[in-house]
């Protein structure tokens, strides 16, 4: 086990030993998790690009990993993926900038 | 990126097949492949028969793909002699094997390449030619296309994607843009186009260490992106897996991947692709005559089974239709995911 650091490459092939502490709540996550990204309303495809446009929203270096792969393996290339990762971050910045809005009501209140 | 070395040039340690097996053997996989069948009541792997008869005849080609299992290219000198080519056409005379394949490095630079197509057709067996396209580019070769289509020969010919971007990293500067040339070319001709009965299918594999995608929404986008950007039409497309063996391993190595590569073919193990993999009804010829069950066994140099026939000019049908499979780690390059055969997806 390497504890130097934090996030660890190797460990994502690990993730199945949550079930330890749980396994009924593993369980249930594990089926669940596949139905989510079974073929549905959505393609296959197109999950894994949502998968990693909102792994790189909550910055998870794992999922970013197992995402960029399965992108690839559903077919979506490069440029698509790029295209994703760029919907997460105007998401984020435009989060950030629409609580400017916030700030102004606040501004308003405080100033003559 | 242009026309590279072959490893045989190189002089490159994993340039022979026993270094890649070797190579391969001290991998530490989560399991073997024959308990990987054996879990599914697979093992022994037998053949069923032998209906597609694979001939590599030659190992040289125009172009040094980095994924090529093969190690061909251009200063590769391996070519089938006279006396094998008319082996293995006696064996499709006298057999009942439906299928000739036709295969190398660039088949068509076979100074016999004609006579095999004119004798296979002529006995009337589907013959295949497994095309770079880009050959028929070069001012000598310029009669390929008109001759595959008077012999009305199936043309499986690669194209990793409908983009040159990713296509000529794989396989070298400007292949894409004469790709492009010979399948306009090739389709004028009627290849591709229904009713014409000129098949022409497209092979792509991954460029990079990752599973094919699903081959029929592949296929879908192919065709859409092929015929919206250049006009170009096709029948299907077959999606391979790449084998982590000769220059697809060299580059693995290269890059640090070849153990997570191996893990995600173990991991992607599927019961289903392995009962259909096509080494059970295909019987492959190197150009020495040498018979293998697979042509990624022929580049490991992995021979067929004891006590049996082991070159075309000794082919006994009944002793090798039901032949054990000679397997290894590399196997589970077949196994994965949809599975993957030189006819593409399995499962």
């Amino acid at each position: 086990m390497d504890d130097s650091h934090y996030y660890h490459a190797p460990d994502l092939a690990r993730f199945g030993e949550m079930g330890k502490g749980a396994p009924e709540l593993w369980e249930k996550f594990s089926a669940w998790y596949g139905a989510v990204f079974a073929e549905g309303a959505l393609t296959a495809r197109e999950k894994a690009l949502i998968a990693l446009a909102v792994s790189h929203a909550v910055q998870c270096p794992y999922c970013i990993d197992a995402y960029t792969t399965a992108s690839l393996e559903q077919g979506s290339n490069e440029e698509q993926m790029t295209e994703a990762v760029h919907v997460a971050a105007a998401i984020r910045g435009g989060a950030s900038l629409v609580h400017g809005v916030q700030m102004r009501n606040h501004l308003e209140r405080l100033g003559m | 990126m242009g026309v590279l070395p072959t490893l045989q040039k190189q002089r490159h340690p994993l340039a022979s097949g026993e270094a890649q097996r070797r190579r391969l053997a001290a991998l530490p996989l989560a399991r073997s492949f024959e308990s990987a069948l054996d879990g599914v009541g697979l093992l022994p792997l037998a053949a069923t028969g032998i209906e597609i008869l694979q001939v590599n005849v030659g190992k040289k080609c125009n172009q040094t793909c980095r994924h090529c299992h093969v190690d061909a290219g251009p200063d590769r000198t391996e070519m089938m002699p006279p006396d094998v080519v008319d082996a293995c056409l006696r064996v499709l005379a006298e057999s009942s094997i439906p299928v000739l394949d036709i295969t190398g490095g660039a088949p068509e630079l076979h100074p016999e390449f004609r006579r095999i197509v004119v004798t296979a057709t002529g006995l009337g067996r589907r013959v295949i030619d497994r095309c770079n396209l880009t050959i028929t580019r070069l001012p000598n070769y310029r009669w390929i296309p008109r001759f595959l289509a008077d012999h009305q020969v199936e043309i499986t010919a690669s194209l990793p994607y409908f983009q040159a971007r990713q296509t000529d990293a794989q396989r070298g500067d400007g292949v894409f843009e004469d790709s492009v040339a010979a399948l306009r070319e090739l389709n004028a001709l009627g290849y591709g186009k229904p009713g014409r009965g000129l098949v022409l299918n497209l092979v792509t594999n991954p460029v990079g260490a990752f599973l094919p995608p699903d081959q029929r929404a592949a296929e879908r986008d192919w065709k859409r992106e092929l015929e919206r950007r250049y006009g170009i039409v096709f029948d299907r497309l077959f999606t391979i897996t790449n084998m982590p063996i000769s220059r697809f391993l060299e580059h693995l190595e290269e890059k640090g991947q070849t153990e997570a590569y191996l893990a995600r073919l173990v991991q992607g193990f599927n019961p289903v692709a392995a009962a259909g993999v096509m080494c059970r009804t295909t019987l492959s010829v190197g150009w020495d005559g040498t018979l293998y069950d697979c042509d990624f066994n022929q580049m490991l140099e992995l021979p067929l089974g004891q006590a049996l026939p082991r070159d075309i000019r000794d082919f006994d049908a009944a002793r090798l239709a039901g032949r054990p499979i000679a397997l290894g780690p590399h196997c589970f390059g077949c196994t994965a995911g949809a599975g993957s055969s030189c006819g593409g997806a399995v499962a």
